[in-house]
C-alpha cells in the first residue's frame, strides 16, 4: 500500500516536472512598477531570425531603366536596369530559393505572364511599396520586404482563409470554430476562425475589435453579444501567440478598453489591424481569380495576412532588423497599375502554352 | 483584573527565547520575546506605510499604493521612494508575522497543546512569503512582488493573471479555487447546522450532536462528526492557501507562456498523439 502510494507520488512529481519549463528568464517591464505589467520569457525561447544579406552590392544606377531594358516590366519599370537585376536576385532568394527564377518566369520567355505567380509577385511588390510608404504608423522605419513574410518559402508559413459555413445538420457535432486547442486561440477554448471578420471585407464591413461600451449603462447603439466578445478575445489570443507577448504588452487589465492606461504598443497594434485590412482587401483578395485551387481556402479565397504572417512569434519581426534600406525599389511610390486580373494577352499566352503542351 | 478562569491559563515557562525575561502578561495579552520583537516591527512597518503613503500622490484610502521597485533593480536594494519603502515594509511584515506565529508556539507549549494553530497560520505566512520573496527571488527581481494598496494589489493580481493569457487554465489555480469554494461551502453547512441545533423552535430543547449527526446521515448518508468537521475545515482551508502559493510560484519560474498551452502535454501524450 505504502509502496504503491510512493510510486504514484514519484510518478506524479515526474509528470509535473516534465510539463515545466524552468531556466533563466528575460524580464521586460511594460507599465508602472508594481502594476504586474511585465513580460517574462525563457532566455532559450528567444527566436533568432536569420536575415539574408543582399545578393551583391547594389550597383550604381545606369542610364537605362528596367522598363526600357526589358519587355513587359510593369511595377518596377522606373528603377534602373542594374537595380532591377539586383532586386530579382534578392526576391528569388527570399521567395523561391529552391525553385529559382522559374517559380515565376517561363525560362524561354522571361517577359511572358503565363505563370500566375508572376502576376501575384507584381501585386506583392506594390503591396510592399504601399506598406513602406503609407503604413509607417505600424512598420515605422523598419519597413518590410518580401522576406518579412516569406522567409524563404514560396507561401508564407502563417496565413488564414475564411471559415466554411457551419453545417446545417442538427445531429452533426458543431465545433463552430471554437473549443479546439489550436495555436490560433493560444490553445484556449475561444473562437479561432474569426479572423475574416476583422482582417478584411470579404464578409462585409470589418467587425470592430472593441466590445466594451463607453459607459457603465446599457447603450442602445452599442449592443454586443457574448459571442462577439469571445471572438474579440479569440483574436487577442492570436495577437499574443503571433507576437510572443502576453496581454499586458499592450493593455492594463484594470480596463482593457481605456487608451489612457494602455501601453504604446496598443496604438501600433491598432494601426496594424488597419494595415492588415488594407493589405488583404487591396492586394490579396483581388487575386482570388488567378490563384490555382491548391492556393485557395475552403471558401475559394486566397491565403490572407494575419499578425503571424510577418511577426512569426516575435514582437518585432526578425528581431526588429531592418532590411529595406538595401532595396530602395520597395521604398518607391507604387506605379499606376491596376489589379492583376488576367487580361486577353494573358489568355492568349495561356492558350499558347496549352497548345504547346498538347503538341 | 483577572477573569476567574484566566489564572488557569497563565502558566509559566514554555518560552523558546528569553527564558523568564519576557514571560509576562500585558493586560490580557501574553508578551514573550516574540511579542516584544513583533510589536516593534509591527509599529515600524505601520509607520513606514503611513510615511510612504504621505510621499505618494493621494490620501484616498482606496488608491494609496506602496509599490515594489522597477524590475531593472533586480534583487538589489532600491532608493526608498522608488521601491525601497516596499522592501523595508516587506521585511517588517515578515518579521511581524513570524513573531506572531512563534508567540502562538510559545502559548501552545504553555498549554500543552499541539501546534495546529501556528502551523495553520504558517501556511498563510508561506503564501505571503511566496508572493513577495520566493517568486521574486526565482524570477530575479523584487519588482515581481505585489504593491501594498487596496486597488493596486487587485490590479496586480489581474495583470499578472493576464501575463499568462488565461489564468483559469493554471492547474494549481484550479485546485486553489476549488479548495476556497469548498471551504466556504463546508463552513456554511457547518454554521447552518450548529445555529439550527442551538436555536430550536419555541418550546423545543437545544439539539445534541447526535441530532446533528442524524440530520447529515439522513441528508447525505454520512456525518463526519463534531471533531471531524473541524479537521475537514482545516484541511480545506490550508489546501486553499497552499495551492494559491503553488499556482503563483509556478507562473513565471516554471511556465512563461499562456496557461492554456500548458495542457498540450495531455494532447501530446504518446497514447493518442
Amino acid at each position: 500500500m505504502h509502496k504503491a502510494l510512493a510510486l504514484t507520488g514519484v510518478a506524479a512529481a515526474a509528470l509535473a516536472l516534465v510539463a515545466c519549463e524552468p531556466g533563466p528568464k528575460t524580464l521586460e517591464q511594460s507599465g508602472y512598477r508594481g502594476t504586474g505589467m511585465a513580460q517574462v520569457n525563457l532566455d532559450s525561447a528567444a527566436i533568432v531570425a536569420e536575415v539574408p544579406a543582399p545578393p551583391y552590392d547594389l550597383p550604381p544606377p545606369g542610364e537605362v531603366t528596367a522598363g526600357e531594358a526589358y519587355e513587359n516590366v510593369q511595377v518596377l519599370s522606373n528603377i534602373s536596369r542594374e537595380e532591377f537585376d539586383y532586386f530579382m536576385a534578392a526576391i528569388t532568394e527570399w521567395v523561391s530559393p529552391e525553385e529559382g527564377c522559374n517559380y515565376c518566369h517561363n525560362p524561354a520567355n522571361m517577359a511572358s505572364d503565363e505563370v500566375y505567380t508572376k502576376a501575384v509577385a507584381r501585386s506583392m511588390i506594390q503591396m510592399n511599396q504601399k506598406v513602406n510608404i503609407s503604413w509607417d504608423s505600424h512598420v515605422k522605419d523598419t519597413g518590410v520586404t518580401c522576406w518579412t513574410c516569406h522567409r524563404g518559402n514560396p507561401v508564407p508559413e502563417n496565413y488564414y482563409t475564411l471559415a466554411g459555413a457551419p453545417s446545417g445538420n442538427p445531429i452533426e457535432r458543431k465545433v463552430n470554430g471554437q473549443n479546439m486547442p489550436v495555436p490560433a486561440s493560444a490553445f484556449s477554448s475561444l473562437p479561432y476562425e474569426s479572423f475574416g471578420s476583422y482582417f478584411g471585407s470579404d464578409l462585409g464591413e470589418p467587425m470592430s475589435v472593441r466590445v466594451s461600451g463607453v459607459s457603465m449603462h446599457p447603450q442602445e447603439d452599442h449592443e454586443v453579444t457574448t459571442m462577439e466578445a469571445e471572438q474579440t478575445y479569440g483574436l487577442m489570443m492570436h495577437f499574443s501567440e503571433s507576437l510572443g507577448v502576453n496581454c499586458v504588452h499592450c493593455h492594463n487589465s484594470q480596463n482593457f478598453a481605456d487608451w489612457s492606461i494602455s501601453g504604446p504598443a496598443r496604438v501600433q497594434a491598432w494601426h496594424g489591424v488597419q494595415m492588415v485590412r488594407d493589405v488583404n482587401d487591396g492586394y490579396i483578395s483581388p487575386l482570388a481569380g488567378i490563384f490555382p485551387e491548391n492556393r485557395l481556402g475552403a471558401e475559394g479565397d486566397p491565403f490572407k495576412v494575419q499578425c503571424g504572417t510577418c511577426h512569426q512569434g516575435q514582437n518585432k519581426p526578425m528581431g526588429g532588423v531592418s532590411m529595406v534600406a538595401d532595396y530602395p525599389a520597395l521604398l518607391r511610390e507604387p506605379l499606376d497599375f491596376t489589379a492583376p486580373i488576367l487580361d486577353e494577352a494573358d489568355d492568349e499566352d495561356a492558350a499558347a502554352v496549352e497548345i504547346a503542351a498538347a503538341s | 483584573m483577572l477573569l476567574s478562569f484566566e489564572r488557569k491559563y497563565r502558566v509559566r515557562g514554555g518560552t523558546l527565547i528569553g527564558g523568564d525575561l519576557f514571560d509576562f502578561w500585558f493586560g490580557p495579552f501574553y508578551v514573550g520575546f516574540f511579542g516584544v520583537v513583533g510589536t516593534i516591527f509591527t509599529l515600524l512597518g505601520t509607520m513606514l506605510i503611513f510615511y510612504a503613503a504621505s510621499q505618494g500622490a493621494t490620501w484616498n484610502p482606496w488608491l494609496i499604493s506602496i509599490a515594489p521597485p522597477d524590475l531593472s533593480y533586480g534583487l538589489a536594494l532600491a532608493p526608498l521612494k522608488e521601491g525601497g519603502f516596499w522592501q523595508v515594509i516587506t521585511v517588517c511584515a515578515i518579521i511581524s508575522f513570524v513573531c506572531w506565529a512563534m508567540r502562538e508556539v510559545e502559548i501552545c507549549r504553555k498549554l500543552g497543546m499541539g501546534y495546529h494553530v501556528p502551523v495553520a497560520f504558517g501556511v498563510a505566512i508561506f503564501a505571503y512569503v511566496t508572493l513577495v520573496v520566493i517568486r521574486p527571488l526565482m524570477l530575479g527581481a523584487w519588482g515581481h512582488g505585489f504593491p501594498y494598496g487596496i486597488f493596486s494589489h487587485l490590479d496586480w493580481v489581474s495583470n499578472v493573471g493576464y501575463q499568462y493569457l488565461h489564468f483559469h487554465y493554471n492547474p494549481a489555480h484550479m485546485l486553489a479555487v476549488s479548495f476556497f469554494f469548498t471551504t466556504t461551502l463546508a463552513l456554511a453547512l457547518h454554521g447552518a447546522l450548529v445555529l439550527s441545533a442551538v436555536n430550536p423552535a419555541k418550546g423545543e430543547e437545544v439539539k445534541s450532536p447526535e441530532h446533528e449527526d442524524t440530520f447529515f446521515r439522513d441528508l447525505i448518508g454520512y456525518s463526519v462528526g463534531t471533531l471531524g468537521i473541524h479537521r475537514v475545515g482545516l484541511l480545506l482551508a490550508l489546501n486553499a492557501g497552499f495551492w494559491s502559493a503553488i499556482c503563483i510560484v509556478i507562473s513565471g519560474p516554471f511556465w512563461t507562456r499562456g496557461w492554456p498551452e500548458w495542457w498540450t502535454w495531455w494532447l501530446n501524450l504518446p497514447i493518442w498523439s
